[in-house]
């Protein structure tokens, strides 16, 4: 299996707030991996580093064995084209209806035909289930709504790796798993590689195959997610106590 | 309360380094301007849009401005000119002031209010909820398309509402004068036209283009730079407009030494 993103030994700090440190992570093509860690212990960070919005300080990351640091715009611009990135707050541009939202990065950055991208367009609404919203303005959406057109949007360019920010932060539990179940689904159909940043054991479970958790920036464990919940690690049991209790709650009804 | 902890040479040190830092960032932002114009794919329905937005946004309040500048003026230099018995130049000297100076800085001045600020929260609040981010990892380029498009706008309508600003200060003069004087338009107008030279008309409008470029340039500087969240939001909106009223009274200064200096 082809490795599709390698993390090397990376390091990155803010002023004098260390928040990842010699960090170093391999994902495999089809892998479905969730990045576990307490706020500000680095998550989100690294995929922006990812993606090269952020750059580390020390250490390298590699998609499909090209290093992502020290490109030329153009070439990183090739690069981001096979990645989709769902924003933690979806990101949607709020001068623009859902439909302008998903043809945006299709008539900017290819060049399809207006039949071609209104296909699109219909077809991922379809996926998320969205078809009525099409002329609706992100400001009249609900927070879900909201994930599922911001899905919808990172899916349209079929990115080859999908990385999810904390996809069902602030949603239900019934939302939450809607979400989540919609993630998987369409992992199976487009046969993508995704990190997925979560605080939520219950879209882990969902989505991924192998769980990451970090500590103060640094690996802390790494394997699959029923592992983790079984370990003796106090950290990792005190992390993940409060979550299990309250899905074992939501599970009794 | 740190401002109250700081000595005032501590807090004088720390906003003169900071102005200049910004001075700096601005121009390295604003130098990026003229590498991304050029460039492909021009975004001219970006630009019309905005123009038309920034134009129909400001005309009520450019309109009112014009017409009390010539009312204000008009009535304010009556008296004087009548003390010296030289109210027949009064239609002179209120359309070199308005066409040379008056028109030209006070259009930009509120152009920057109603814009800079606009602009500032605008691309503020799309970089605190991540949609420049969400941009940027789509591999489409937000400074042409955000910023390219807004600094244009404003560089290109700003020339057009000093010349409406300008009509109709004279119009507003022109009713002060009839009011006390009861003098016609035609002899009004042609008062005005034989006072006017090209040195005083082409300078004021060009100046209007750099003040264009410096309401856009910084409105879109404070806001794609903003951070920390909402607060950084209102932040950024704040700074822009009195950055670049700042800019605009500065620059206003230098244009006017170059242009007493090549005119005459």
């Amino acid at each position: 299996m082809d490795v599709v993103v390698e993390v090397e030994n990376v390091s990155k700090a803010f002023d004098s707030n260390v928040v990842l440190e010699d960090l170093s992570l391999k994902i495999e093509e089809g892998e479905n991996v969730t990045i576990f860690g307490r706020s500000g212990t680095g998550k989100s960070v690294l995929l922006k580093c990812i993606v090269g919005l952020l750059e580390p300080d020390i250490g390298d990351i590699k998609f499909y064995g090209h290093s992502v640091l020290n490109k030329p715009i153009n070439e990183l611009n090739e690069m981001r084209k096979e990645i989709g990135f769902l924003f933690q707050s979806a990101a949607l541009y709020d001068s623009m209806t859902v439909r302008e939202n998903l043809e945006f990065p299709l008539r900017r950055i290819f060049n399809f035909s207006d039949e071609e991208i209104n296909q699109k367009v219909v077809t991922v609404l379809e996926q998320v289930g969205l078809e009525k919203a099409i002329d609706e303005m992100p400001a009249s959406l609900s927070g879900g709504m909201k994930k599922r057109i911001g899905l919808a949007r990172t899916i349209i360019t079929k990115p080859k790796l999908i990385l999810y920010d904390e996809p069902t932060t602030g949603l239900d539990p019934i939302t939450t798993k809607e979400i989540s179940l919609l993630i998987t689904t369409l992992q199976k159909e487009l046969k993508t590689t995704s990190i997925v940043v979560t605080h939520d054991i219950l879209c882990a479970r969902i989505v991924s195959d192998r769980a990451v958790v970090l500590k103060d920036g640094k690996l802390r464990f790494e394997g699959e997610i029923e592992n983790l919940l079984k370990s003796d690690d106090i950290f990792l049991r005190n992390f993940f106590s409060d979550q299990i209790i309250e899905e074992n709650r939501s599970n009794n009804g | 309360m740190n401002l109250l902890k700081k000595k005032p040479e501590e807090y004088l040190n720390e906003s003169f380094i900071s102005f200049f830092q910004t001075i700096a960032g601005l121009t390295m932002f604003s130098l990026r301007f003229f590498k991304e114009v050029f460039i492909p794919p021009y975004e001219f329905g970006e630009i019309k849009k905005h123009m038309e937005e920034l134009g129909i946004k400001t005309m009520p309040i450019v309109s009112v401005t014009g017409i009390i500048i010539g009312l204000v003026l008009a009535m304010q230099s009556q008296p004087v000119l009548a003390r010296f018995g030289a109210e027949s130049f009064l239609p002179t000297m209120v359309s070199l002031s308005v066409i040379r100076e008056l028109g030209p800085v006070l259009t930009a001045l509120i152009f920057a209010g109603r814009v800079s600020s606009g602009i500032g929260a605008e691309l503020g609040s799309m970089r605190v909820t991540e949609q420049i981010d969400a941009m940027e990892v789509s591999a489409i380029n937000p400074y042409k398309y955000l910023v390219v498009s807004r600094i244009l706008a404003c560089t290109l309508i700003l020339p057009i509402l000093t010349l409406y600003v300008n009509l109709l200060a004279l119009i507003g003069a022109y009713f002060a004068i009839l009011l006390s004087d009861g003098m016609n338009w035609q002899l009004y107008i042609d008062s005005v036209f034989k006072s006017l030279e090209f040195a005083d008309l082409i300078p004021g409008i060009l100046k209007t283009f750099f003040f264009g470029f410096i309401v856009g340039s910084v409105g879109s500087y404070k806001g794609y730079n903003t951070t920390s969240g909402t607060v950084g939001v209102g932040r950024a909106s704040t700074s822009a407009v009195v950055l670049s009223s700042l800019l605009i009274l500065l620059v206003d200064m230098i244009l006017v030494k170059v242009t007493v200096w090549l005119w005459t």
